[in-house]
């Protein structure tokens, strides 16, 4: 019997006591006239029989307490429509925070079985660089002498201009091995990717894979695409196949693949030709660790086998899925943790807002309690009010979540191989509807408990008199502080980071940013490699462009200030040596001293602003005919000859020995925050190899508005070139100000959800206030019919606030901290313990916290002591 | 001002519910009563559960199909622990109706050629 017994806690409690007696004795008697063999099937069926009626009668009652709930929700709109809106914040911006930060850092990336892929690179951290691409030699050895990989594969970026197709167009792609895309094991959605039998031919017949973006957009996604031509760079390529909209290698804006062929006229047996991206996908079975000691041996021969050029390095690897930067990193969980704060306050401030109404309703469920209704009927009646309303809120909050994350793709960085918005799928659904659940179980289930253990014969006196007993006006204040202690948090985070962003800003970049245009035209190496072919092309263009009126001075050079595209080169000494890769011997020591090269036309200085501090700048008269020179930056000089004057001194790096004819002052390229290397500058008309950095980015300085320039640049780059396009237009303003975008967007998130936070608390003070002094206003009219002065009476319901308030700025503050010092990555040497912030926090919260409590003070002042006593 | 409901609005009934209304149709029973009284009607073929004959019993009652009475049978005949129903004046229009549309049922399948097996 003791089996039927807990079969029928299956009923709700409320069946269990009005049928559970007989029905335990009806099958007591059944079970005593069944035979022994009959017994067995009683069991069977009983539990059956238990496990469907129970099922059913909860249901039944589930639906009774549903249209209960509408009905009663539909009779207080503002309050339903307040408690909805709370939890829509909250579940909105919680949903949309953990959405993005699932598909940025946790997600897999969108390959079959992708924790198998592993990046590789070469390990320099001997000379100060822990990952460095590898060279095409070193990357061979690499294929040739692991076991322990499926695939090894390598590919890099390469954009060109499309041409033949309206106007022309710069395309970004990659050039990968032909096995890159089959170790990736995506498919073509059309026609094929590449396989090894296109290798041989692949000069020949110029195979590419496109994008299907590229397809729609420049081929209006015709199916007979395969087969087609497209024109790059003037070289044309056969179109073989179009990956499917998903699909994004190695990076979000990659249109088209083509095949990646090492060749001895691109410098590719040379081992010191850093450049290529490598890729590898496990075998089964094999772990990240098992890979990793198998390269650092390789890596250790090869260092041994060429100590010229590969002494003290090694090889390295890691997760793909693990190479996001740790700032992105930092700036998501740091959303992730605001939104949760977010979502505590709006939890704290529905059960506060539950709770006011489950007091206002005593009598009511005394009334019930007295007709029959039990306690658990009652508390399950309330639970269903606030599903109900946590439903309303999720459903809401989903819609809040999907408006705004177009908003948060900007910390979805460009460099992952993944969308730019993270997908509306079951995945984030399921989360809100667990959340969105908990939140409504959680914090109803606590008025519920806190009102139903009451409900008997003094709940309805009570209920009459509208008081409230001191352990629920204590949980109720807690709630309130803990809405307090959150907004401080983040009131103190979003302070926080806006002094990091401020000083960010305050950084100087080495170069003035107003009115300054910036804009590319890539110069293809197949038409332009000749000297005698581009620099007619630069004079054409500079000189028309300088005539323009408003145009202060203009240049070119490889690549703009701020944009990082390698160039490292390792400074050498003057003394040719015709074994050593870059032609000339090491500098003594046993440093390897690194700088970054750039080819510049003459006047770059004065255009961007960057002060000459000594010497001159690159002129007209700096060709390929007279002395090799180069203009270094100050950190260059300083480090190469400290105390002594540069000028005229000389070294080599780039294939060729210089000698030094100005000092200019450093300028940053690895973004604000970043230390740059020296640099080196050298005169675009003495550049007869390293193509790569052929000079492609015009900068112009204008007296006028500079975007005013564009249409008059653009005519004058036509007509010199009209097969070239114009890309990347755009001011240095704009520029430097991408820098500083991701932080931007993610304080502009943050600051929202502090005055969302701010907002929740301020109506959580007000509502515990409202209701209290409501509650009281017989005690309050008492004291004014005793003689108690305005004063002393707002003083009990300011003091009250103040209580609460200085409670919640106290803990908040020390939790701020705690998450300032955890932030400290981000926080660009700002002080987690920043006065200036901290005293804004408090300022903040006290206002807050008289704003919250003013109305409540004002309605206690006004409360009239003849009305106040006249029930009593 | 209520409507009083029709019969015709709980049809078709859920075969316990009918099963229950027969039971109760000439005398007043306990819940154990009515599990016998179906299963002899029915040759054993219908066996309520106490489940499926408690839910029952609590929407006849809440459609007032059924009432509960305090009146029992002589102590020696009760167990006095026993709760007992009894058919209303609405069970019993509402047993007619069903029986009506199952007899009209029965009939327009005979129309169609499908005869009842013999019993």
């Amino acid at each position: 019997m003791r089996f039927y017994r807990l079969l029928l806690r299956l009923y709700p409690k409320s069946f269990r006591g009005e049928y559970g007696a007989e029905m335990e004795k009806d099958f007591a008697r059944q079970w005593r006239a069944a035979s022994a063999g009959a017994k067995l099937w009683l069991i069977v069926a009983a539990a059956i029989d238990t496990a469907w009626n129970a099922a059913r009668v909860h249901a039944d009652i589930t639906r009774q307490d549903v249209r209960y709930s509408v009905r009663s929700l539909l009779r207080t709109p503002g309050f339903s429509a307040t408690v909805i809106i709370v939890a829509a914040l909250g579940i909105g911006a919680t949903t949309a925070t953990f959405s993005l930060a699932d598909h940025v850092l946790i997600r897999a990336l969108p390959f079959p079985e992708s924790h198998r892929l592993v990046k590789l690179w070469q390990d320099h951290t001997k000379r100060g660089y822990a990952r460095v691409e590898p060279s095409p030699p070193n990357f061979q050895d690499w294929q040739r002498q692991s076991t322990m990989f499926e695939r090894l594969e390598a590919y890099t970026g390469w954009g060109g201009a499309m041409t033949g197709r309206g106007e022309a167009t710069r395309l970004v792609g990659a050039t990968v091995t032909p096995g890159t895309l089959v170790m990736l094991g995506r498919q073509a959605a059309l026609g094929r990717t590449f396989t090894e039998a296109d290798a041989p031919t692949a000069e020949a017949e110029r195979p590419m894979v496109i994008s299907d973006r590229l397809w729609r957009t420049a081929f209006a996604a015709t199916p007979d695409v395969v087969g087609q031509t497209l024109a790059l760079d003037g070289t044309s390529y056969t179109i073989v196949g179009v990956m499917p909209p998903d699909f994004f290698f190695p990076s979000r804006d990659t249109d088209f693949w083509r095949m990646l062929q090492f060749s001895a006229r691109n410098n590719d047996t040379d081992r010191t030709n850093q450049y290529l991206e490598v890729l590898g996908r496990l075998k089964n079975g094999v772990t990240v660790e098992d890979a990793l000691a198998e390269m650092r041996v390789i890596g250790a021969d090869l260092a041994r086998l060429y100590p010229k050029e590969l002494e003290g390095t090694s090889v390295t690897l890691a997760p793909w899925r693990e190479q996001v930067a740790p700032q992105a990193r930092l700036l998501l969980l740091g959303l992730v943790g605001a939104s949760i704060c977010v979502l505590l306050i709006a939890c704290t401030n529905l059960a506060n807002l539950l709770m006011s109404r489950a007091l206002g309703r005593r009598t009511e469920f005394a009334v019930r309690a007295a007709v029959g209704a039990s306690v658990d009927r009652l508390v399950r009646q309330m639970l269903t009010d606030s599903l109900i309303l946590a439903f309303a809120g999720g459903t809401l909050g989903v819609v809040v979540a999907v408006a705004s994350l177009p908003l948060l793709a900007r910390l979805v960085p460009t460099a992952l191989p993944i969308a730019e918005l993270p997908p509306i799928d079951l995945r984030m659904l399921s989360g809100t509807l667990v959340l969105t659940t908990l939140t409504g179980l959680a914090f109803g289930l606590l008025p519920a408990v806190r009102v139903c253990r009451r409900t008997d014969a003094s709940a309805l006196k009570d209920g009459a008199r509208g008081g409230t007993s001191r352990g629920t006006e204590r949980v109720r204040s807690t709630l309130v502080v803990a809405e307090i202690v959150a907004s401080v948090v983040l009131i103190v985070s979003v302070g926080l980071l806006t002094q990091a962003l401020l000083a960010v800003q305050r950084v100087d970049p080495g170069f003035r940013t107003d009115n300054l245009l910036t804009l590319r035209t890539n110069l293809p190496i197949a038409q332009y490699g000749p000297l005698e072919r581009r620099m007619p092309f630069y004079s054409q263009v500079l000189d028309r462009v300088q005539a323009l009126p408003g145009v202060q001075s203009a240049s070119y050079i490889s690549w703009l200030p701020m944009t990082f595209r390698g160039g490292i080169w390792e400074v050498l000494s003057t003394t040719p040596d015709p074994a050593s890769p870059g032609g000339f011997a090491r500098l003594e020591g046993n440093q390897r001293p690194l700088a970054l090269v750039r080819f510049v036309t003459p006047r770059y200085f004065e255009t961007v602003g960057t002060p000459m501090l000594i010497g001159r700048d690159i002129n007209a008269a700096d060709t390929v005919k007279s002395p090799f020179v180069a203009v270094v930056s100050e950190s260059f000089a300083r480090k190469h000859f400290p105390d002594q004057d540069p000028i005229g001194r000389s070294f080599a790096i780039g294939l060729a020995a210089r000698t030094i004819v100005g000092v200019a002052g450093d300028t940053r390229i690895r973004g604000l925050e970043r230390e740059t290397e020296p640099h080196v500058y050298m005169p675009a008309a003495q550049q007869t190899s390293l193509y790569f950095y052929v000079p492609k980015d015009l900068v112009i300085r204008a007296s006028v508005p500079a975007t005013t320039l564009v249409p008059a640049v653009r005519a004058i780059i036509a007509e010199a070139a009209p097969e070239l396009p114009v890309t990347s237009v755009q001011t240095m303003e704009q520029l430097v100000g991408a820098e500083t975008a991701p932080r931007l967007t993610q304080l502009r998130v943050l600051g929202g959800f502090a005055v969302i936070a701010l907002l929740l608390a301020a109506v959580g003070i007000h509502g515990l206030l409202a209701f209290n002094v409501s509650a009281r206003s017989r005690e309050i009219g008492v004291r004014i019919a005793l003689g108690a002065k305005a004063r002393d009476i707002m003083w009990m319901v300011f003091g009250r606030s103040a209580l609460m308030t200085g409670a919640g700025v106290v803990i908040g503050a020390a939790l701020a901290y705690a998450a300032g010092r955890w932030m400290q990555a981000v926080l660009f040497g700002v002080n987690p313990a920043d006065a200036t912030v901290f005293a804004g926090a408090i300022a903040v919260s006290a206002v807050m916290g008289v704003a919250g409590s003013l109305m409540p003070a004002w309605r206690a002042v006004r409360v009239d002591p003849i009305e106040a006593t006249r029930t009593e | 001002m209520t409507t009083e409901p029709r019969p015709e609005a709980l049809l078709p009934l859920p075969p316990a519910v009918f099963h229950i209304l027969l039971a109760l149709a000439d005398e007043d029973r306990h819940g154990y009563g009515i599990i016998q009284e179906v299963l002899s009607r029915t040759d054993g073929d219908v066996r309520l559960g106490p489940g499926t004959l408690y839910r029952s019993i609590q929407r006849m009652l809440a459609d007032d199909l059924i009432v509960e009475i305090s009146d029992r049978p002589a102590p020696e005949l009760d167990d006095e622990r026993r709760r007992y129903y009894r058919i209303a004046p609405f069970g019993r229009a509402v047993a007619r109706a069903e029986a009506s549309r199952l007899h009209d049922l029965v009939r327009m399948a005979r129309a169609s050629g499908f005869h009842p097996k013999k019993a």
